[in-house]
């Protein structure tokens, strides 16, 4: 394709960029999914910021508890099982409606569903417990940062969650077509990118704030 | 500029792969699940245990993490070094890019700033 | 019910706000009853507050920063007559209020005139450079303008009801937090910027976007204009940066409004990490102000001296070599809050090193200009300001990158000077050059090119007059911000910079009536080919104004300048054969943007002051906008072949005799 014969103009298309001649606007499905696959960078970016703060406040207990003290791990592990079940049977729902099976695609996005409130409910008992012993966000800088770090993933899965049962009405109202899919695609990136953004927040905020 | 007539041999969107048999596919996202629990299970040990040379832990953990997150790029985003994934990857390593000099550059900066301008409360603590 | 909203939130007693906002809300009131009376709404409505088209939200961005930028302006005019008579004196303005004037002045003409500028500019143009029909998202589009507007809606509505901030426009904590500021300012700054920065970053993903997925037929990455490539660069600057402003907004809201610690003095808080979060930020954003501008010059000085751009390559490897440095500087706005002599160096030299790039941009523009035949209209004029001012204001940058300089000239009257030095020399200038360009482009006549060139030579000789004087005051020790002040030495230079604000209002009113006056004649003005200027990109293949698909038929590019080697061909041989039309589809107009814009700023001015029920009904109003947008079943129209074919037959006539003109064959 990159035969001189093929193109009429002057110049051959660098091989630097791309190397392929320009073969004029991608498809609807590549453009929607690569201004998606943006976003979510820059939400990766927004959470790299309350990371940041979290990092910097770590220490900033202003005499209250640390996370040591605070953090109970099984139930991290819980909401972990749960979050990585939920990316799989997110994978096997999205299987489900490129073959077309609305019955499975329901099914995978229910069990979807369940999962993430699964999640929310065992953070939301979190998040009431430390409140209850004094441990609230307004007890210190570290406790601020702890929150508005897990509270943004939280609020980011609930939103997930009211995405997602929009989607499963717009696939039982109107079926597979081609808008569908294609906010399907995005449905499912923004899934799994939670949970890779849970794997950072298990792994720095709960597990090595344990060990500190 | 509807789907259907387009079929460019150029790009993948980001999260679609180029196999289309649901055998392959299925078997994939159960590699990366299996994977996936392996290395978390392991995060959570190590985390908790006394069997391993305690300063190693954080490194560890980070380096369990960033496996962590490949296996989801690759078994459920379909990240690939293919051609056609040209585009969604540079966009991933800008990200990544930006996300290292922002988390990084913040904490080099702030841990000389704590040491010539530490926050009120710590002078205040410095003065007692 | 209302929150904290009362009727002491009306300045009654304060005459300055009370007259302009009731004078505002009378003329606003007028212009609305007009348009209704008249008949007008229905064809506002359906061709520009629910058109998804690019050019028209193009228009409706530059628009809006256009008048922002004579409230902007009314501000800088009541700060410099302040402080040309505050000499051992407390001027007419006290403090709580003059401080709100230059809070409100910086957050407007940051937010509100220069973004808007430049990606109105961008928005109009850059599907058109790519040839294509319109750029990757549409709809979001049209949401990512209104909520801007929402913004300054919300900013401006702190003048009558309510106050505005008094921190400056970045509120740095402690100042910013409750303790200090307990009044509904702060939180007006907060939520008009949150809820436009969602708008920013919606049209940095849809120009991302559009210049990497959307080009047309043959256009590779190093056949793009210039101008694109700086879209690409500014837009890559948008999606990384303003997560780090929403974040860091978000902590101080949270801060305010539920007791976090993040920036509190107490709780362990820390003030610091505000300056570094919000200046990670805040540098990477004056490069997306700027790099646009960059792209405008690389578009308007080859086509006024008639030559191809020099050193395309090494154009785009500066504008991404700014890019990424632009995010390794940012330390440098606040070298002297204590980071110590190694963070200081490191980021001092990389502040310096980013000069060099800009250097190479400035050479490519004078070499393109050299050995050409340059036409001196107004566009070149304010290429050529651009050139000689922002390259002193550079300088000027280059001088305060050095650390040590800097703890002379930190927030004196110098680093104003050279900040306004490459916004005004950089960015708006920039933003008219473009607007005299593409002008003509947008609306089918040109502007009037002796009130243009009026208004030129006014703003250029007023900015001089107004920021020289800055510098000196500077060196000679004075502070930024001061509503009042008692060293003689400084009193002669304020009062020549309020005669040069004098020259620049006159300026910005000649501008206007370029405008008034070109409206009238228009039809003397009237540019019927579509290619008033000779230019070289595709966005003048197409009539003026152009259809709303843009191109009857995506062309197939064949080298860099893609329209200059088509008009080259036409010149020698005739205009092509007609092409074979086919049906359009075209995304069809939504009303999801103003609708969305309307229930955020409920919410907005809700969370503002606190009125808890409003919140939620605005959010589930948006929601709702959101759920009953993507239930839509017919989201594109189709223009039939025929209609394409009458459209565009008429540009090619039109051509056809312009060629016949010239006495070339047709």
């Amino acid at each position: 394709m990159t035969d001189a014969a093929v193109y009429i103009g002057h110049e051959k298309p660098s091989q630097l960029l791309g190397g392929r001649p320009h073969e004029g606007p991608a498809s609807k499905r590549i453009v929607t999914g690569y201004g998606f696959w943006i976003f979510l960078l820059s939400d990766i970016v927004m959470f790299s910021c309350f990371f940041a703060a979290h990092a910097v406040l770590i220490n900033q207990t202003a005499g209250g508890p640390r996370g040591s003290e605070l953090f109970d791990l099984r139930s991290v592990a819980a909401e972990t099982a749960f979050l990585l079940l939920s990316s799989f049977t997110c994978g096997l729902a999205m299987i489900a409606a490129d073959v077309r099976s609305a019955k499975w695609y329901q099914i995978g996005m229910a069990v979807t569903c369940l999962l993430g409130l699964g999640f929310l409910a065992l953070e939301f008992r979190e998040f009431a417990d430390l409140v209850g012993r004094g441990a609230g966000p307004t007890r210190s800088a570290f406790l601020s940062s702890f929150f508005t770090l897990v509270g943004c993933h939280g609020a980011h899965v609930t939103a997930g969650i009211l995405w997602l049962l929009t989607m499963m009405a717009q696939v039982f109202a109107k079926g597979f077509r081609a808008d569908i899919m294609r906010r399907l695609l995005c449905f499912a990136l923004f899934w799994h990118a939670l949970d890779i953004i849970w794997v950072a927040i298990f792994s720095v905020v709960y597990l090595l704030g344990s060990a500190a | 500029m509807s789907d259907q007539h387009l079929h460019h041999p150029a790009d993948l969107a980001p999260g679609d792969e180029e196999e289309v048999r649901v055998g392959p596919r299925l078997l994939g996202y159960c590699i990366g699940f299996g994977l996936a629990i392996i290395l978390t299970a392991t995060s959570f040990f190590i985390a908790g245990t006394d069997l391993v040379w305690q300063p190693s832990i954080p490194v560890a953990l980070v380096v369990l993490a960033i496996a962590q997150m490949g296996v989801h790029l690759v078994f459920f985003i379909h990240i690939t070094t293919d051609p056609d994934n040209t585009n969604n990857i540079l966009a991933l390593a800008f990200g990544l890019l930006i996300v290292f000099l922002v988390v990084g550059g913040s904490l080099w900066i702030m841990d000389n700033l704590n040491q010539n301008m530490p926050p009120m409360d710590q002078i205040m603590q410095m003065q007692r | 019910m209302l929150g904290k909203l009362t009727w002491a939130a009306i300045p009654f007693d304060q005459p300055i706000p009370l007259i302009t906002g009731a004078a505002v809300l009378v003329i606003v009131l007028a212009v609305i009853a007009w348009v209704v009376i008249a008949g007008h709404l229905p064809y506002l409505w359906r061709e520009w507050i629910t058109s998804v088209d690019h050019k028209r939200i193009g228009v409706m961005y530059t628009l809006l920063a256009l008048v922002m930028l004579l409230r902007g302006g009314s501000d800088a005019i009541m700060m410099r007559a302040q402080q040309a008579i505050a000499y051992n004196s407390q001027g007419y303005l006290p403090p709580e209020h003059y401080n709100q004037i230059f809070s409100a002045h910086g957050t407007i003409m940051i937010f509100f005139v220069g973004m808007p500028l430049v990606i109105g500019l961008m928005n109009f143009v850059v599907p058109l450079q790519l040839g294509v029909r319109d750029v990757a998202f549409p709809t979001l589009n049209s949401v990512g303008f209104w909520l801007t507007a929402t913004g300054a809606l919300l900013v401006n509505v702190s003048l009558v009801v309510g106050e505005f901030a008094r921190t400056g426009w970045l509120p740095y904590p402690p100042l910013s937090e409750m303790t200090y500021s307990p009044g509904v300012g702060v939180d007006y700054y907060l939520w008009s910027l949150t809820i436009s920065g969602v708008g920013t970053l919606v049209a940095g993903i849809n120009l991302v976007t559009t210049v990497l997925k959307l080009r047309t037929k043959g256009m590779n990455y190093l056949r793009m204009p210039i101008f694109c490539w700086t879209t690409l660069a500014s837009n890559f600057l948008i999606i990384a940066a303003f997560p780090i402003l929403t974040a860091t907004l978000a902590m101080l809201i949270l801060d305010r409004y539920l007791g976090f610690h993040f920036f509190t003095n107490e709780g362990g808080g820390n003030v610091m990490m505000f300056m570094n979060l919000i200046w990670a930020w805040g540098h990477p954003e004056v490069y997306i102000l700027v790099l646009p501008a960059f792209g405008i010059f690389s578009e308007v000085v080859p086509t006024f001296s008639g030559k191809p751009l020099f050193g395309y390559r090494s154009m785009v490897m500066a504008t991404m070599a700014i890019c990424i440095i632009s995010f390794c500087v940012w330390l440098h706005h606040f070298f002297t809050m204590g980071a110590g002599p190694n963070v200081n160096a490191i980021f001092g030299i990389a502040s310096m090193i980013i000069a060099v790039p800009t250097g190479v941009k400035i050479y490519n523009w004078l070499f393109t200009m050299y050995g050409g035949r340059i036409r001196f209209a107004t566009p070149m004029m304010w290429s050529l300001g651009f050139m000689v001012t922002f390259i002193i204001g550079g300088l000027t940058g280059v001088l305060v990158a050095v650390p040590p300089a800097d703890f002379l000239l930190h927030n004196s009257m110098f680093l104003i000077a050279h900040f306004h030095n490459v916004i005004i020399g950089g960015v708006l200038f920039g933003a008219f050059a473009g607007y005299t360009y593409w002008f003509p482009k947008a609306f089918g006549f040109r502007l009037h090119e002796g009130w243009g060139k009026a208004g030129f030579w006014f703003s250029l000789t007023g900015f001089y007059v107004t920021f020289i004087p800055l510098y000196a005051a500077g060196f000679l020790g004075m502070t930024r911000r001061m509503q009042h002040y008692d060293v003689a030495e400084w009193r002669p230079w304020m009062i020549v910079a309020a005669i040069g604000m004098v020259l620049l209002s006159i300026g910005v009113i000649c501008q206007v009536i370029q405008l008034v006056v070109s409206i009238r004649d228009r039809e003397s003005l009237r540019d019927v080919t579509g290619d008033p200027w000779d230019g070289r990109s595709l966005e003048w293949a197409t009539a003026s104004p152009p259809p709303a698909f843009n191109f009857a038929v995506m062309p197939d590019v064949e080298g860099e300048d893609a329209y200059w080697a088509i008009k080259s061909r036409a010149r020698e041989q005739g205009l092509s054969r007609a092409p074979d039309y086919r049906d359009i589809e075209m995304p069809r107009n939504s009303p999801t943007g103003f609708v969305c814009a309307f229930f955020a700023t409920i919410m907005g001015f809700a969370l503002i002051w606190h009125i808890w029920w409003m919140v939620i009904l605005g959010g589930i109003g948006a929601f709702a906008t959101f759920v009953v947008f993507a239930w839509r079943d017919h989201d594109e129209y189709v223009i039939p072949a025929a209609e394409v074919a009458r459209i565009d037959g008429l540009n090619r006539e039109s051509r056809r005799a312009a060629l016949a003109l010239a006495g070339r064959a047709s």
